[in-house]
């Protein structure tokens, strides 16, 4: 068993900086590179693009990362964990093989393939069988929204990684795995924790947890002593070196920018939490309150003391469905009075919109420069010199939304003075695709590893 | 004394659907019960008055000299349903840190704390 394993995390989500994953195989030595590509609603965009091409349905970014870090897979056995897959984790496992047999590295990988956790095609016969898939926020039934589900996937644990890896997988495809369970898996399996070890693998989530938002935990998006942060240009993105009693050091490599240290990676900590005595993931509870952090020497923080606790016998389920339509329009006021100007271009908007007939589900106005991100406690505004005013409506009916957007232009004419910023054009209308969190019995769940060579 | 928080702590923020969780970590360990007595539930409730719909839950987390908030409802429906600029709440962080905390004189002494400006 080898003494301290190194996971580098080289993707924070799909859209980070595309050349992450070859600075981490470069930049040291490591044994993983974990690679998380799925937010909440990414399911759902991979679904339709799916439906428009059976080929595609997976994080494409990924086959570009492959193809960087393919001599650090081949030559020295650095392995890739990812649940880059999204809705169709066999395609993304097939372009991957066509860039390593382009590279002159055919035969060199052993692609795990993890699939079981889309739920999609299986929703009516689960509804059927008693499974409500109720929302967890709401508390209605998923039949209220089923003729407008786009995607469902069961959020899946280590387990599968973990086979995929023992069976030999130097290269892990996963569709909705958990972001932690990307880091997890291969700590449990070379240091063959068990499925009760709850401490070692509430470890193993919390570590993921710290480096699955990429350099968020190593100087990213870090409020304390931000101006003292070197070199975010070239910021390095985190690993852990983990050893087999759950312990785990927090660092990046050398020579890279931003900062390791006690206060950013409990920023980290922090981040999208919820009740700290209970992360709750499929394979066990973490409890966040028994976390310690002590700092080891420059750009190392130590992580210790991790407790955790048996799961429940229910899987997150991540449904996404249609519901309606979106448009933001923005334009700017300058000073004087551009607060109380761009107050009145909101009232005229809104007049305009309610002669017109227009009937949005939802109309909000936000005064960028002035209360948009801290409202009324951003105090008296009156006196900026500039003001956004960003002008947004959300409803069912698409004509409606379609014809506010062309309603902003004609306020530069025809509306209060001293306007200006208009130059993108008129409001983008977008489908809104909105996400229904649910929970579903782990028994019907079941998932499957296939090794592609 | 008066204090402000952002001069004895810094937070992060982020989203799990319509709820923005705020997490406020304080500059020294010795700073943690000033936010733990000044921070309750009511308090920070009362902070955001107005711009959330939901209710206020509060959590410890004396290990990272950290509390954690859930803000339901703060976010316009949140993540695609959302029309604010802040859709995923990444900024009620420094919202939080706005709000100002009395202190008293001997506590604020002993613990060195900052003085408002």
């Amino acid at each position: 068993m080898k003494k301290v394993v190194r996971v580098a995390a080289g993707q924070g989500f799909w859209g980070d900086d595309l050349d992450a994953p070859r600075r981490q195989v470069e930049g040291g030595p490591i044994d993983y590179l974990m690679l998380d590509y799925l937010a909440e609603v990414t399911m759902s965009i991979l679904q339709k693009q799916k439906e428009r091409d059976p080929a595609m349905g997976y994080a494409r970014d990924f086959v570009g990362a492959m193809e960087s870090v393919l001599p650090a897979v081949t030559t020295r056995g650095v392995k890739v964990i990812a649940n880059a897959g999204g809705v169709n984790p066999p395609a993304c496992a097939a372009a991957v093989k066509a860039v390593a047999e382009k590279s002159g590295a055919a035969g060199k990988l052993i692609i795990g393939v993890v699939t079981g956790d889309d739920l999609l095609g299986r929703l009516d016969d689960l509804i059927a069988a008693g499974h409500p898939l109720s929302n967890m926020d709401t508390g209605e039934p998923l039949s209220t929204v089923r003729d407008r589900v786009l995607s469902a996937n069961a959020y899946i644990g280590s387990v599968p990684i973990v086979e995929a890896l023992a069976k030999g997988a130097n290269v892990v495809i996963t569709g909705r795995s958990t972001d932690t369970a990307l880091t997890m898996a291969p700590l449990r399996h070379e240091f063959g924790w068990g499925a009760s070890s709850w401490d070692q693998l509430a470890a193993g989530i919390v570590a993921g947890h710290i480096i699955e938002c990429g350099a968020q935990c190593s100087g990213g998006n870090c409020l304390y002593d931000w101006r003292s942060i070197p070199d975010l240009a070239n910021v390095g993105y985190p690993l852990v070196e983990a050893k087999a009693d759950g312990s785990f050091v927090v660092t990046k490599h050398p020579h890279t920018g931003g900062r390791v240290s006690v206060p950013t990676v409990t920023e980290q900590l922090v981040y999208e939490m919820g009740d700290p005595h209970a992360y709750i993931t499929p394979d066990v509870i973490a409890d966040f309150t028994s976390i310690r952090l002590a700092q080891d020497g420059e750009n190392r923080v130590l992580v210790s003391g991790i407790k955790g606790k048996p799961p429940t016998d229910k899987l997150k389920v991540s449904i996404a469905y249609r519901s309606g339509f979106k448009a933001v329009g923005t334009l700017v006021y300058a000073w004087p009075d551009a607060l109380e100007k761009a107050e009145l271009a909101d009232r005229v908007l809104r007049e305009r919109l309610d002669r017109l007939g227009l009937r949005f589900d939802h109309i909000l106005t936000e005064y960028v420069g002035a209360n948009a991100t801290h409202g009324r406690l951003a105090g008296d505004q009156r006196d900026a010199p500039e003001v956004q005013l960003r002008f947004g409506v959300r409803g069912s009916d698409k004509a409606a939304v379609e014809r506010f957007t062309r309603e902003i232009a004609p306020l530069v004419l025809n509306g209060p003075p001293s306007v200006t910023g208009f130059a993108g054009g008129r409001p983008k209308v977008e489908e809104i695709v909105a996400y229904w969190p649910a929970l579903i019995d782990k028994s019907v769940v079941q998932t499957r590893v296939e090794l592609v060579q | 004394m008066k204090v402000r928080l952002v001069d004895i702590a810094h937070a992060r923020s982020g989203d799990k659907g319509d709820t923005a969780n705020v997490g406020v970590i304080a500059y020294k360990p010795e700073w943690y019960e000033v936010l733990r007595d000044a921070l309750t539930k009511q308090r920070v409730a009362d902070h955001f008055r107005g711009m959330i719909a939901g209710a206020v839950e509060r959590f410890e987390l004396p290990n990272l000299n950290a509390l954690n908030f859930l803000l339901h409802g703060a976010l316009d429906g949140g993540g695609t349903l959302s029309l604010k600029t802040d859709a995923q709440g990444k900024v009620y962080s420094t919202a939080l840190l706005r709000m100002v905390i009395d202190v008293p004189d001997t506590e604020a002494k002993r613990l060195q704390l900052p003085a408002a400006p």
